[in-house]
């Protein structure tokens, strides 16, 4: 597979990671997030903290839509399926993610609700047109990747004039999340977790393009680096990083210049604005409330709005007892630090968001790095508590 | 023989007929369907004899039975379908003993508007398995439910077999030492079938890799008959199955990801699907456990067979207090492969 | 982050599709989030749309600079 295969080449890991063993000095720490959770897969999966030195970390942030998406939020797609009778269409990963009730949406499916896995927002558009009778809601989620294929269909809806479509609207912004973390009081004042730079997001970046981001270096004085999501792109990048700490700059750069730009995809930016806007609040599982993080449906095409359609109230869902998900995103603790790992919360019975989608940190730890290093793990939590 | 079908004034409507509840309820419309398409395609002489049993004498040894029941969906699909795979998966199961299967049983529940058909169309696909692998199905049974108490169809098939003499095989005798051995490409099936429903093409069609493996068992445990472990890697695949060895043998397993092996159109799928192919359900590959020096030889002898070309070692078995299935990563770090939760799903993110 | 893919484009459609192929796998999707696709070109894919084209250009320099890394002249430590 072309511009897949010799972004893994192990040849190439070779030399990057002597570059970063070099040049990664050791009087210090290196803590590196990485935003989302192709990055976090990509490290797992093929391994890539074997090849870098013990003082660079990884530190995993807010996952993955999935992970950030609230109870409550799934709570009325579930409604909408049962109370309705409707037609809802979903991407694979919420099938699974649990409600409130131990409910999801898989379990209803089983009872007999009508829930159907799409790959695309054409798939949506197909199924409403062939059950004119039905009403249909795409069930949207995703971060700025993801949006534009959901106001595609908005508009195809609009030009065929389908009477039956529907969105449930649940689309989130990347740099509002990152603001968030870094003004968390964990970061900001109690400096209780350092976060020294960011992995910039591979494919919200091929949308938003890497202007956005310039704003966080400026403010935070934090380096980022967009980086690609191939294991090669995340070792040149953390070598970027490294040596921006090192020359104490904080600049945005981008290593994954064969798909990213400095402005992005105007066209899909545009589509996006035509059909969706801000929305002054919305809550995030995990950060709580986020002014101007999530878009809303606008009025000029409130017709195809689910929450209009079917009057969706507000569900207040609270996280189990004990799930430490908030503090996790954040980066503030790892997944072993919560009581519920591993003991209560395991893939086949995730509590909280980290461990339900497979991007999330706990999932992710879990499949691949459990105990690898239990020696290094009580080394963590001694420097923790110190 | 009598010509059975002349007892029926009018054949059974195999064009466009469906299953109801008389060809259920042990009634002469039961009788038909028995005699006009299992009995009749089927074709040998233990089922003629139309008992509610079989009786046969066994060869003196130790024997081996094993179950599994088939509910796939779509029951047709590239390179197979649900009968055929039902009788590849029992033979299996009995074969992985190192057992000679001898006999099948088939037990099928179909839903009320079962078209007769493709009813037809999977009692011959069996009955073609059944012939070819040289197991006939000598006694079974038919029980329709009404609509939507059933997925159309779901049959059962059990197996049995006879172990030669000095022959123990089992999934808790695997030695930290010993090497991991697979007859060819991983993922085939559970690619072919998602992708018929992912709406996927591909330039050379993925088929399911659905086959009896117990010609090619035969060979292994003829020349090498101290082999430690053989399973096949169904559902949740590679992965799955190697934990469940590693477990019941109290050992752990690292594995080299460059020797895994898989054809480049299963990889690509799998990137697109977001599938990793450890994971993904396999119905003609088996993995066998022997002692390193016996590695070669049960190499050769794989290479040697039809249905094991790619055969390759893939790894080898470890100390590890934990059980944990590691593996070094093409890319050179390493991983842990852990048990499947729940069922592997396209994902978008 | 998002699953997403470079795939090559072989087939071109009227209304807005294209086949792509992703080594020996084929899939039709959508463009109409991006402009100026020809046949040949490499495109990211996700959830069925094209997002982006991928410059070749870039994809060699960035390869490049993989092979390069730790020789001669980057900062001290």
């Amino acid at each position: 597979m072309k511009y897949v295969d010799e972004f893994r080449r192990n040849d190439l890991a070779k030399i990057l990671s002597k570059a970063i063993h070099q040049e990664a000095r050791d009087d210090r720490q290196y803590n590196l997030m990485e935003f989302c959770g192709g990055h976090t897969h990509a490290i797992f999966r093929y391994g890539v903290q074997d090849m870098i030195p013990e003082n660079v970390n990884f530190v995993h942030g807010p996952g993955c839509p999935v992970c950030v998406l609230p109870t409550g939020r799934i709570d009325n797609a579930i409604q909408l399926a049962i109370e309705h009778d409707v037609i809802l269409c979903t991407y694979g990963d919420l099938l699974r993610v649990p409600a409130s009730d131990r409910k999801s949406l898989l379990k209803i499916k089983a009872e007999g609700a009508d829930i159907r896995m799409v790959y695309s927002t054409q798939d949506a558009l197909k199924i409403a047109r062939e059950n004119p009778q039905h009403e249909v809601v795409f069930f949207a989620i995703g971060f700025e990747t993801t949006t534009p294929p959901t106001a595609v269909a908005i508009k195809q809806a609009q030009l065929e004039d389908l009477k039956n479509f529907t969105v449930f609207c649940n689309h989130v912004l990347t740099p509002a999340a990152i603001q968030n973390i870094l003004e968390s009081p964990e970061v900001r004042e109690m400096d209780t977790v350092s976060i020294d730079g960011f992995f910039g997001p591979s494919h919200v970046s091929s949308i938003i393009g890497s202007q956005p981001y310039e704003f966080f270096a400026e403010e935070f004085q934090k380096p980022v680096v967009i980086a690609g999501f191939e294991p090669l792109d995340v070792m040149q990048s953390s070598l970027m990083l490294i040596r921006q700490l090192n020359t104490g700059r904080h600049e945005v750069e981008n290593e994954y210049t064969r798909v990213v730009s400095r402005e992005g995809n105007r066209k899909a930016q545009a589509l996006v604005a035509e059909v969706m806007e801000l929305r002054r609040n919305f809550e995030w599982r995990g950060l709580g409330m986020v002014p101007y993080s999530a878009l809303q449906i606008k009025q000029k095409y409130e017709i195809f709005d689910a929450e209009k359609r079917f009057k969706v109230a507000d569900i207040q869902a609270s996280d189990v007892k004990g799930c430490e998900c908030p503090k996790i995103l954040r980066g503030a603790k790892k997944p072993t630090d919560c009581k519920l790992f591993g003991v209560v919360c395991t893939p086949e019975n995730p509590m909280g968001s980290c461990m339900v989608s497979s991007e999330g940190a706990c999932a992710a730890y879990w499949s691949y790095g459990r105990f690898r290093h239990p020696e290094k793990q009580q080394t963590d939590k001694q420097q923790e508590t110190v | 023989m009598t010509n059975t079908l002349k007892r029926f004034s009018v054949r059974l409507n195999t064009r466009n007929g469906t299953i109801d509840m008389t060809h259920g309820s042990g009634g002469r419309a039961m009788a038909q369907l028995i005699e006009e398409l299992f009995v009749r395609h089927f074709d040998n002489d233990l089922l003629r004899q139309a008992n509610d049993q079989a009786a046969f004498d066994v060869p003196g040894g130790r024997m081996v039975m094993s179950t599994d029941g088939h509910v796939i969906s779509p029951y047709f699909f590239p390179g197979g379908d649900i009968g055929s795979l039902s009788i590849h998966g029992t033979i299996n199961d009995v074969a992985m003993s190192g057992a000679r299967p001898l006999y099948l049983a088939a037990g099928f529940i179909l839903e009320e508007g079962f078209p007769l058909a493709d009813l037809e169309k999977i009692i011959i696909s069996m009955a073609q398995a059944a012939s070819d692998c040289g197991v006939p199905v000598v006694t079974g049974d038919t029980k329709v439910v009404e609509k939507r108490k059933g997925d159309g169809i779901f049959i059962t098939t059990t197996g049995i077999g006879i172990v030669p003499q000095g022959v123990n095989i089992s999934g808790d005798l695997a030695q930290p030492g010993d090497a991991i051995l697979i007859n060819g490409t991983i993922g085939d099936h559970g690619v072919a079938i998602m992708s018929s429903r992912e709406n996927l093409e591909f330039e050379t069609t993925i088929e399911s890799d659905s086959a009896a493996l117990h010609t090619l068992i035969a060979d292994i445990v003829e020349l090498v008959p101290q082999v430690h472990c053989l399973r096949d890697p169904t559902r949740g695949g590679v992965a799955t199955t190697l934990n469940e060895l590693a477990q019941q043998s109290g050992v752990g397993m690292m594995l080299s990801e460059n020797a895994l092996p898989i054809h480049p159109a299963v990889a690509a799928a799998c990137e697109l699907l977001g599938l990793d192919p450890l994971y993904v359900a396999n119905e003609g590959k088996l993995l066998c456990i022997c002692a390193q020096q016996d590695a070669r030889r049960v190499l050769e002898i794989m290479q040697a067979h039809p249905l094991g070309q790619k055969a390759a070692i893939i790894g080898e078995v470890i100390e590890d207090e934990h059980g944990f299935v590691q593996m070094q990563t093409s890319f050179g770090g390493s991983r842990i492969i852990d048990w499947l939760t729940g069922e592997q799903l396209p994902r978008i993110c | 982050m998002c699953l997403a893919l470079p795939a090559k484009v072989i087939a071109i459609d009227d209304n807005d599709m294209a086949t792509v192929a992703l080594g020996e796998v084929k899939k039709a999707i959508s463009l109409a989030l991006v402009e100026d696709v020809k046949i040949g070109d490499f495109v990211l894919i996700h959830v069925g749309y094209a997002l982006n084209k991928v410059s070749p250009e870039e994809a060699e320099r960035t390869l490049q600079l993989f092979a390069e890394a730790g020789l001669s002249d980057q900062e001290p430590l």
